[in-house]
């Protein structure tokens, strides 16, 4: 018995032979937003535990969100065909739509991040102040820094939620897809999230000058990286377990094009090895921590570049 | 009112005719289609079967494609018809991305593009353009909330199918088989 | 039905198209011989839209097929041909260079001339093949040439209208008057209707299908109609004659035939009994590969459906070179079944005709086609291929060929032999090329002639035989683009230059429809408004009545099993099963067909038509794929028993619908010459690789699918190139 499908007729560009909609902006897209999610979430969550004393790269860390989510959005409107009527996404709130949750937790937290950044700009980058002197030059900053330290606690308040929402949306976005087999699974949201949380911790880890902090961090990453390993398992015997379809979308990164990809750099040099160096240095040798970090950050990059491209691969038959 | 398309596969010869009919009926720019032909051949020399559909957007009632769009360019209009707003349409993909049978494309002009059910037709009394063109009258079209259109009456009588039902898509192209 | 009263937001772009008004011409469309009437839509900018069917006509009822619907691509082709061009030779290399009208004509009448006074008008042949022929043929035959022939006789449709003639005294003609839709039995021998997209053809079949009529299709490769027949006998190629033959033994054995319609219609029957009689089922087996089973079941079905069986004499049937005796052999089927003449069988056609334009009468010509092709006596139109060999100088050749005029037809992809029509070509003191494309054929021209295509000109008024008569008209819808001109325009331009202003006596061909249509009792304004007019017959019924007397055309009056006429000039009188090669190791039958979106090589351009299929495929079983390890869509190349080569790869396609011993692929691909944008390079060809035939002796078809290839993986030109 054989089957073949052929189609006539049908000549469609980035559609035939196979969909290639989402370029690389998005997936750097999904990257940035996880990456700005984590660091977010931890730093809220440290200053509301009134630790922020005592990790000061949380503070220095502040600066990357502002710029991931700016460089991210400018990403995505780049790939938008369309992008003259970007504006049509701030007309409507669509509830299904997880890119109508996207656009709008994004226009929420990206201003909310700067302020957030701002608030620690003097203290935390006195060399930098020197240097521009925006405080001399815009007097009413000094008014502005003076609200926004005062009403900082709202602000985390505020960041937790929306940086879990935004880690969570990331890997939503591809999950809603049922006609995308490989995306179509409801742990791509959790999984992501926490891929999100391990690369916004491994930035906060490279930032760090504190021992103690790149320690804290690292058994945070540590157990970021073991539920992360969990439930990529917990997918792949998801795809196992399901149809054909799902079957032959898990080939792609179990047996086929993607898989060196996958197990080498995402599964073993973005994951287990980082775990290692990790665990060998809490064990108490010395290991250069920027090596599992950046790892880690790197495994994360390509994690959402695989995952973007092995899914457009995949589609229904009938 | 619902309408639907019912296409007998025991009658198609894949000739694509629906296709032109599409592209010329509907300005779509060379190089890209809103209909399609697909084959699929089973067995071996000499027992085979050769299965001949044309394709398109299947104008779902459940669709994945008007529930991921972000800004509410695609619809659903009176019908059950699915369409596409062009200026309300950001070009991200997400529908394209979203439909299980890969019907929609990005037009170059930007927005995304798809089968309307030729509604402007429609609304003149005329049958899609594809539906009027096919050379062996093997597609049907008509109102599947009314137990005597021809499209009803064929999907009584006969033995039919949806493409992957197992999206829950429900879709509104019905092959007779 | 009012929905965009409910959706205010209809989109801008749909908007803009909705709100073009467009206004419709008759016309009948050109892209292939079917001539189906249509309306060509045009927007306000003078742009022509879309191209429907006229719902009047019989030909399409108001459906075109795709290469109609896709007709405008022949038109908006941005690759066409633009202005007139000469042949000239710069620094020593030979090129053309665009000329005006006038220089062109003035050449081409000093030409026609020239050739006149040195060898005599015959010398001048036409070869032709569409509508821009028949105002050439008027200017040939004033002229004094009778030397005319086209492609769609030797090539394709001869030796059915000789075995039919000889048998029933009447051509096939086209349309078929085949009664598809009313069929209770279709049988198609290789006839792959679906594929040839032939417009009624396909309808009636699928109304047949509706009808639950059977249809048997007897076809080496698992074809479309195959695939939707009740019984697909997959033939050992080359071997239809045992299997028709058969048949006839089943059916006279088991006593199925029509034994009334043969007693009162048909002579010759005890001969035709004692001669089939050792053709059994089984014997056929050893050849065909059909199991004697399928062959009883389905000559009884065939017989339990009688007379409503059609068993389809086919179009393009010039394969083995036997070709005339298997048509007989279908024809005498067919008598046997009670077809002809009844209901679901073959109807008797009508058509009107066109009173003639009135013009002096033409000069009687020494020699023409006829003479040409002498050795084949049931040749009944010109043979391309022997104008081609009369052409080749040769001392004993009292039919000396030194001009052509070529319209319509692209030999270098229609004839096979290549090597002999260049030849031809290389000897030719002047070529001339009236075409609407930069085809193949254009490149050997001395002057090329660019025709505005059928959308934009007058031609002759459409008659053809149908169930009752009926008449169509094509207007132009739209002015030439470029420097184009229409064929009649052409040829009274050439006419008066060289005095024949007679035979042309009219400023604008309008006037010559206008006048013919008023003598018919209609005009010009009503048939631009309405496109085709339908006829009551008036040649009496459209089928036989019961034991109604009549008198078939054939010399004796009946349905000739046995042929006299055959006899008396010793050819078999019925038709016999001959053994033809099959093909050596490591070779493959070369099996082609057409692609239902494109006709021959003429559409492989269209923008429309490309967008449907760029390039053919060869397809392969998978077993020869296994032993050759061929990959899909893997480039390969063909090389044929000649050691010919396929000038472009061609792109693998593993499918069980073929044979391990043949290859197929869709004719008309592979065209090398680089104006075709589109379309250059884009698959392979199958005449050039059809270096071989065999010719019908009874009417000089040249059977085309005796040619063999082997399958190359490296591209044997790398070394060539450099
Ligand atoms: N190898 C092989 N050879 C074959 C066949 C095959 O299947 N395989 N089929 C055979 C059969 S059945 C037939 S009928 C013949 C057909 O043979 P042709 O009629 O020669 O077929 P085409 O290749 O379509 O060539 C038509 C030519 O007419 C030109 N043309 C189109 N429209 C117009 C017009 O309006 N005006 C003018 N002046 N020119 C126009 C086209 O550009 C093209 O050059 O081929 C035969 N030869
Ligand atoms: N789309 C489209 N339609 C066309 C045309 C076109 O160019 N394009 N051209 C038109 C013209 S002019 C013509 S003449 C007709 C031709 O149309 P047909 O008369 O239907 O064509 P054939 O070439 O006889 O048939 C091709 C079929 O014969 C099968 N075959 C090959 N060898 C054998 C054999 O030994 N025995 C048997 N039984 N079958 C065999 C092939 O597998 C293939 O399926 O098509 C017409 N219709
Ligand atoms: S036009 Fe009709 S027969 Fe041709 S491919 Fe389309 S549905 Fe099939
Ligand atoms: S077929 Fe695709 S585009 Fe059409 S309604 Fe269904 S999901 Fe949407
Ligand atoms: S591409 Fe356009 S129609 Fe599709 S989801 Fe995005 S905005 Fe909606
Ligand atoms: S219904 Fe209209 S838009 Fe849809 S495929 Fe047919 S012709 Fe195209
Ligand atoms: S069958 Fe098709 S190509 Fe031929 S005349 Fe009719 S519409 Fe034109
Ligand atoms: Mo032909």
């Amino acid at each position: 018995m054989q089957e073949e499908l052929f189609t006539s007729g049908r000549n469609i560009p980035n559609i035939d032979p196979s969909l290639q909609i989402w370029h690389w902006p998005i997936s750097l897209y999904l990257f940035l937003g996880g990456l700005a999610a984590g660091i977010l979430f931890f730093a809220a969550l440290f200053y509301l535990m009134g630790k922020e004393k005592q990790y000061p790269a949380l503070k220095k860390a502040a600066v990357i969100p502002p710029i991931a989510l700016s460089v991210g959005l400018l990403a995505l409107v780049y790939d938008l065909t369309h992008p003259l009527f970007t504006w049509q996404l701030y007309t409507t709130f669509r509830i299904e739509s997880p890119m109508s949750w996207g656009a709008w937790v994004l226009l929420i937290t990206t201003p909310l991040s700067f302020l957030w950044l701002f608030s620690f700009y003097r203290s935390t980058f006195p060399k930098w102040e020197s240097k521009l002197k925006l405080f001399k030059k815009f007097k009413f900053l000094e008014k502005f820094e003076k609200f926004l330290i005062t009403n900082r606690t709202y602000m985390a308040y505020a960041l937790i939620p929306l940086s879990i929402i935004l880690g969570v949306y990331t890997g939503i976005l591809l999950s809603a897809f049922n006609a995308r087999p490989l995306w179509n699974n409801a742990i791509l949201g959790p999984l992501f999230l926490t891929s999100g949380l391990s690369t916004g911790a491994a930035a906060i880890i490279l930032l760090s000058r504190n021992r103690e902090e790149r320690h804290l961090f690292s058994k945070i990453d540590l157990g970021l990286i073991i539920v992360e390993i969990a439930l990529i398992i917990h997918m792949i015997m998801g795809y196992y377990a399901g149809s054909q379809v799902q079957l032959e979308a898990m080939d792609l990164l179990v047996g086929g094009e993607f898989t060196l990809m996958f197990f080498g750099f995402v599964i073993l040099l973005g994951l287990l090895v980082p775990a290692i160096l990790e665990v060998i240095e809490l064990l108490g040798f010395k290991v250069p921590v920027a090596v599992p970090a950046a790892l880690v950050i790197i495994g994360g990059l390509l994690f959402r570049f695989i995952m973007v491209e092995a899914g457009q691969l995949t589609r229904y038959l009938y | 009112m619902r309408y639907a398309m019912v296409i007998d596969t025991l009658k198609c010869v894949g000739c694509s005719d629906c296709v032109v009919a599409c592209q010329t009926e509907n300005n779509v720019p060379h190089g890209y289609c809103r209909d399609w032909v697909t084959e699929a051949v089973s067995g071996s020399y000499p027992n085979l079967e050769l299965e001949l559909r044309s394709e398109r957007c299947n104008h779902c009632a459940n669709p994945p494609c008007v529930r991921c769009c972000p800004t509410g360019a695609s619809h659903v209009i009176e019908g059950g018809i699915v369409l596409v707003t062009a200026d309300q349409c950001i070009g991200c993909g997400a529908c394209i991305e979203s439909c299980p049978y890969d019907a929609r494309y990005q037009h170059p002009d930007g927005y995304v593009d798809k089968c309307t059910f030729c509604h402007h037709r429609l609304e003149k009394g005329q049958l899609p353009a594809c539906v009027s063109v096919c050379p062996t009258k093997c597609m049907y079209f008509g109102d599947l909330d009314d137990p005597n259109s021809e499209i009803s009456q064929l999907l009584k009588n006969r033995k039919y199918k949806t493409l992957s039902p197992e999206a829950g898509t429900d879709p509104h192209v019905f092959y007779l088989i | 039905v009012n929905l965009l009263a409910s959706n205010p937001l209809l989109d801008a772009a749909a908007k803009k198209n909705l709100a073009k008004k467009l206004s419709r011409t008759a016309t009948y469309c050109e892209v292939c011989f079917w001539k189906c009437a249509a309306w060509a839509y045009t927007d306000e900018e003078g742009d022509i839209k879309k191209v429907i069917g006229n719902d009047d006509d019989p030909h399409c009822n108001g459906r075109l097929c795709p290469r109609g619907t896709g007709g405008l691509g022949m038109y908006s082709d941005e690759d066409r041909l633009k202005t007139p061009l000469i042949r000239t030779t710069i620094n020593g290399e030979e090129t053309y260079r665009e000329a005006s009208w006038e220089e062109a004509l003035d050449l081409i009448a000093e030409k026609f001339t020239e050739i006149k006074q040195k060898y005599g008008p015959e010398s001048f042949a036409l070869l032709k093949h569409g509508s821009p022929g028949s105002h050439l043929e008027h200017l040939f035959k004033a002229y004094g040439s009778d030397t005319i022939a086209e492609p769609a006789y030797a090539q394709c449709r001869g030796p059915r209208e000789t075995g039919f003639g000889l048998t029933f005294g009447s051509w096939v003609g086209s349309p078929e008057p085949t009664d598809i839709r009313d069929t209770k039995c279709l049988v198609l021998i290789g006839s792959h209707i679906g594929e040839n997209m032939h417009n009624t053809q396909v309808q009636e079949m699928s109304d047949a299908i509706d009808n639950g009529a059977t249809i048997i299709t007897v076809d080496p490769r698992f074809s479309t109609a195959a695939s939707k027949s009740s019984h697909w006998l997959p033939i050992k190629p080359a071997t239809d004659i045992a299997l028709l033959l058969s048949w006839m033994h089943v059916l006279i054995e088991e006593e199925l035939y029509n034994k009334k319609y043969v007693e009162k219609y048909a002579i010759g029957f005890d001969e035709l009994k004692a001669h089939v009689k050792p053709f059994t089922p089984e014997w056929a087996y050893g050849i065909t590969t059909i199991k004697p089973e399928s062959i009883r079941e389905t000559a009884r079905l065939m017989a339990a459906a009688a007379p409503a069986t059609i068993i389809h004499p086919g179009r393009h049937v010039t394969w083995y070179g036997d070709d005339s005796q298997r048509e007989r052999a279908i024809a005498i089927l067919n008598g046997l079944l009670g077809s002809w003449g009844n209901r679901g069988g073959f109807y008797f056609k009508e058509k009107i005709s066109i009173p003639k334009y009135p013009h002096p009468a033409y000069p009687e010509p020494k020699w023409g086609w006829h003479e040409i092709g002498e050795q084949y006596p049931f040749a009944e139109m010109g043979n391309t291929s022997e104008v081609v060999k009369a052409t080749i100088p040769n001392e004993d050749n009292p039919y000396p060929i030194k001009a052509w005029m070529i319209a319509g037809t692209n030999l270098i992809n229609t004839l096979p032999q290549r090597e002999q029509t260049l030849e031809a070509i290389n000897a030719l003191e002047f070529l001339v090329v009236v075409d609407t494309m930069p085809m193949e054929i254009t490149g050997y021209a001395d002057v090329v002639l660019p025709e505005c295509t059928y959308l934009e000109r007058y031609d002759g008024i459409r008659s053809a035989t149908n169930r009752h008569p009926s008449i169509a008209v094509r207007i132009p819808a739209v002015k030439p683009k470029y420097n184009s001109k229409p064929a009649w325009w052409i040829s009274k331009q050439i006419g008066d230059r060289i005095g024949l202003g007679d035979y042309f006596n009219y400023n604008d061909f309008e006037e010559v429809i206008e006048w013919q249509l008023n003598k018919m009792g209609t005009s010009l304004d009503e048939m631009k408004k309405i496109g085709v007019k339908n006829f009551e017959r008036t040649s009496g019924p459209l089928f036989l009545e019961e034991g109604q007397d009549y008198e078939f055309g054939t010399p004796s009056g009946k349905i000739e099993f046995y042929s006299q006429q055959l006899a008396d000039l010793g050819f078999d009188p019925m038709p016999v099963y001959t053994h033809h090669p099959q093909p050596p190791q490591g070779f493959y039958r070369l099996n082609y067909g057409r692609s239902p979106m494109h006709t021959f090589s003429r559409t492989i351009n269209n923008p429309y038509l490309s967008d449907l299929k760029s390039e053919n495929t060869l397809w392969v079983n998978p077993k020869v794929a296994r032993i050759l390890d061929l990959k899909k869509d893997q480039p390969v190349w063909l090389k044929n028993q000649d050691g010919i080569l396929s000038a472009f790869p061609i792109k693998v396609r593993v499918t069980e619908r073929i044979r391990w011993d043949s290859v197929y692929m869709y004719h008309g691909f592979g065209h090398n010459n680089k104006k075709l944008t589109r379309a250059f390079g884009k698959g392979a060809s199958d005449a050039e690789l059809i270096s071989k035939i065999v010719v019908d002796p009874l009417m000089g078809g040249t059977g085309l699918r005796g040619n063999f290839v082997s399958i190359l993986t490296e591209d044997p030109h790398k070394n060539t190139k450099v």
